[in-house]
């Protein structure tokens, strides 16, 4: 058995044995051919964290001056975007030279089939067919299954409030973007580490990078297949599980799950017709009980 | 001498023992630290971070209280559906507990929402994709049902003795008549609800297993499988029979009365086939995506397996197939017992235990005001039920005026 077949039939029996409709029935959402993304090389990374204090900075953050970022005691621990900070730069050993340590960005991926968007009860998350997937205030009821559906453990929460509290992530700066600027992080960043441009266009690149310098690169774009593909696409010198990046298979994250939701439901088709049979198997007892 | 069964309010026993005391203590100290939720945010008082959105509250309250809350749909499709009068006599706590315990799972989503004011929004802003909507959906229709169920037990007690105190004695009659219509209109339809509650009960029963199949990677491979779903389903139908066992026990132990061991053994007989099947599924499931092989290192999640696997489900299975065991009310009580610590068990393990952030500097743990604010809930619950039994005609006893030929009670009958 496959694992569609598999699905079916779970579906199947979950529902006492109604035919499924076809799992492939659900419309998909049209991602733009043009979207947009970023394409963080981390072997160019010096890791100033100027990105850090832009994004703070573009989205009303408190923050320190920048001056205090060169500060590189950060880097003895390992930190993760927060409710305080939308995206980090993390620093990691490099084998290769150990005096060039590895400096890596940090923030929302922008998925193509992003697993918060399906997860969230409300759809208070968005996919923009540009790329940017976005949050919004006047929906989220603060459930936090986004939290539990990312695959990257992205979007956080702001416990220390009692009234409105947000999930901060990432927005892809989608004002700036609107206005026609660049993201902070990549208007500041003053290296060639961030490239924004159309995601097609940043995979071609980062081919080009990795052709021209086998060396230099190891031989993967993450996020150009991972779980169905990421507006954010990175490069690395060496393997992405030793920079902290969880280990991720093609397939969407939503997938599967989206399969079984729409199984059961298959147009209200299972959920009615157990509905019929559990009254015909009423009916037909009761007048058994009723002959006696 | 062999009286029929009707239901009646426990009226002439004590409220007030020292459990109860002891109970509404526990009460208390939740209403303390749920202060603090309230004024200071989800932060202030649990264990909760980015790592680990969810705690105790969604995989206790919510999750294991909708498992436990099963009693209530298996017994209206046995009771109900397949028709057996035989066990009449459960039909009602059963139900009782069942909307007890959807109302405290409602409040356990309340509390742990950040944004509880907006617990509406479900209702109105739908996102099919998410199995939480489904579970969301399913759980606000459902517990409107199970209210609606109950009102005939409402009507059965008040019809004709609505007594107001004097300054509103004027609303006696009106009151009267509207019990009188609800009782007459929902005699010819309940059906509907009740099919619909089991219907709804299939629904989010097994959805509440889909919840965490998104996180993928993230779960451990030993609970992470695409039958989530029907794993789920089929551990709520086994559970459903067993905690009617466990608390029928547990009440008629706590008011003195004799137990329904004919009818409890009887249901017992049932579960042993419904687990057989769970522990197949189970075990069919492990065999197609090889996931044997991580019970061969020793960790929290492999050991925390096996205990679920057999304290929980092996253990009782075993134990409802025996005669000796049917007939002991103790044996059956343990067995019972067993079972419900067992789905637990499988709830927490699935939504915690096997919840492994990739960045957590340290393992979730709930924290004090978590943990008392779980087992407040639980207190307020139980006292709720026994106000409740001892003032509305919920659990049978035998009727001495009442020897056989009736064979139905008559529903809102007491004119
Ligand atoms: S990285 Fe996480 S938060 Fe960002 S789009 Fe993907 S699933 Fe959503
Ligand atoms: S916390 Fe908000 S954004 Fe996240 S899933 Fe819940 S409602 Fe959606
Ligand atoms: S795109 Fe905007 S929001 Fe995202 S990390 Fe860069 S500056 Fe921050």
């Amino acid at each position: 058995m496959d694992r569609r077949n598999f699905l079916k039939a779970a579906a199947i029996a979950c529902t006492a044995a109604i035919p499924a409709k076809d799992l492939k029935a659900n419309e998909k959402f049209k991602i733009d051919e043009d979207r947009v993304g970023v394409l963080v090389d981390t072997t160019i990374c010096i890791g100033c964290r100027n990105c850090e204090w832009a994004c703070k900075k573009a989205h009303n953050l408190s923050t320190e001056p920048l001056e205090k970022y060169s500060n590189r005691e950060v880097f003895e621990n390992k930190r993760r975007p927060n409710n305080k900070a939308l995206t980090v730069v993390n620093q990691f050993y490099n084998p290769k030279n150990s005096q060039l340590p590895i400096d890596v960005k940090v923030q929302c991926m922008h998925c193509d089939e992003p697993a918060c968007v399906s997860a969230c009860i409300v759809h208070a998350i968005t996919k923009h067919k540009e790329g940017p997937v976005t949050w919004d205030s006047t929906m989220c009821i603060g459930c936090r299954y986004c939290m539990v559906a990312c695959p990257f453990q992205i979007p956080a929460f702001e416990y220390d409030k009692a009234l409105q509290p947000k999930i901060m992530k990432c927005d892809f700066c989608i004002d700036r973007q609107k206005e026609g600027k660049l993201p902070a992080c990549v208007e500041i960043c003053p290296t060639e580490t961030l490239t924004f441009g159309k995601r097609k266009d940043l995979i071609e690149i980062a081919r080009d990078r990795i052709k021209r310098k086998p060396n230099r690169y190891s031989n993967h774009i993450l996020g150009e297949h991972e779980v169905g593909g990421t507006s954010w696409l990175y490069l690395a010198g060496q393997d992405f599980s030793k920079l902290d990046f969880p280990k991720l298979v093609s397939d969407p994250a939503p997938g599967v799950t989206e399969s079984i939701q729409h199984g059961i439901f298959a147009y209200f088709i299972p959920p009615i017709a157990l509905y019929a049979l559990l009254g015909g198997i009423m009916w037909i007892n009761k007048n058994k009980s009723g002959e006696e | 001498m062999d009286f029929l069964m009707k239901p009646t309010l426990l009226k002439d026993k004590k409220f007030f023992t020292p459990g109860v005391i002891i109970l509404i203590l526990l009460a208390i100290n939740a209403i303390v630290f749920l202060a603090f939720r309230f004024f200071s945010g989800l932060g202030s008082m649990t264990n909760l971070n980015n790592q680990n959105p969810w705690g105790i509250w969604i995989a206790i309250d919510v999750a294991s209280g909708v498992a436990l809350a099963a009693g209530g749909f298996t017994s209206a499709a046995l009771g109900h559906i397949i028709h057996k009068n035989e066990y009449e006599v459960i039909l009602r706590p059963a139900l009782l507990t069942a909307m007890l315990g959807y109302t405290f799972v409602a409040l356990g989503v309340f509390i742990d929402l950040g944004r509880y004011y907006y617990i509406w929004h479900p209702l109105v802003m739908w996102n099919g994709s998410s199995p939480l909507f489904e579970v969301g959906i399913c759980v606000i229709i459902y517990v409107t049902v199970l209210y609606i169920e109950f009102i005939p037990i409402v009507c059965e007690r008040f019809i004709g003795k609505v007594k107001l105190i004097a300054s509103l004695s004027f609303l006696n009659k009106p009151i009267d008549s509207l019990l009188r219509f609800l009782d007459r209109s929902l005699s010819k339809t309940m059906f509907i609800f009740i099919i619909a509650g089991v219907v709804l009960s299939t629904l989010h029963q097994s959805s509440l297993g889909t919840l965490m199949v998104i996180a993928g990677p993230k779960m451990h491979p030993l609970w992470q499988t695409p039958i989530l779903p029907l794993l789920f389903l089929l551990s709520a139908i086994g559970v459903g029979f067993p905690m009617i066992i466990f608390e029928s026990l547990i009440a008629s132990r706590s008011f003195g009365l004799k137990a329904e061991m004919h009818v409890l053994s009887k249901l017992g007989r049932m579960v042993g086939p419904i687990l057989g099947i769970y522990l197949a599924f189970k075990i069919g499931d492990m065999f197609i995506r090889g996931t044997f092989v991580y019970l061969t290192e020793i960790n929290t999640q492999s050991i925390m397996f096996v205990i679920e696997m057999l304290v929980g489900v092996i253990v009782p299975l075993r134990m409802f197939f025996s005669e000796k065991v049917l007939n002991s009310k103790l044996l059956l009580f343990f067995a019972s017992t067993l079972t419900v610590i067992g789905v637990m068990l499988n709830r927490i393990n699935t939504f915690l235990v096997a919840y492994s952030p990739p960045y957590a500097l340290k393992s979730y743990f709930p924290s004090v005001g978590e943990i008392s604010v779980t087992v407040g809930f639980i207190a307020i619950l139980v006292l709720i039920y026994r106000v409740i039994v001892m003032n509305l005609p919920v659990i049978s006893l035998p009727d001495k005026k009442l020897v056989h030929k009736t064979k139905y009670e008559i529903i809102g009958g007491s004119k």
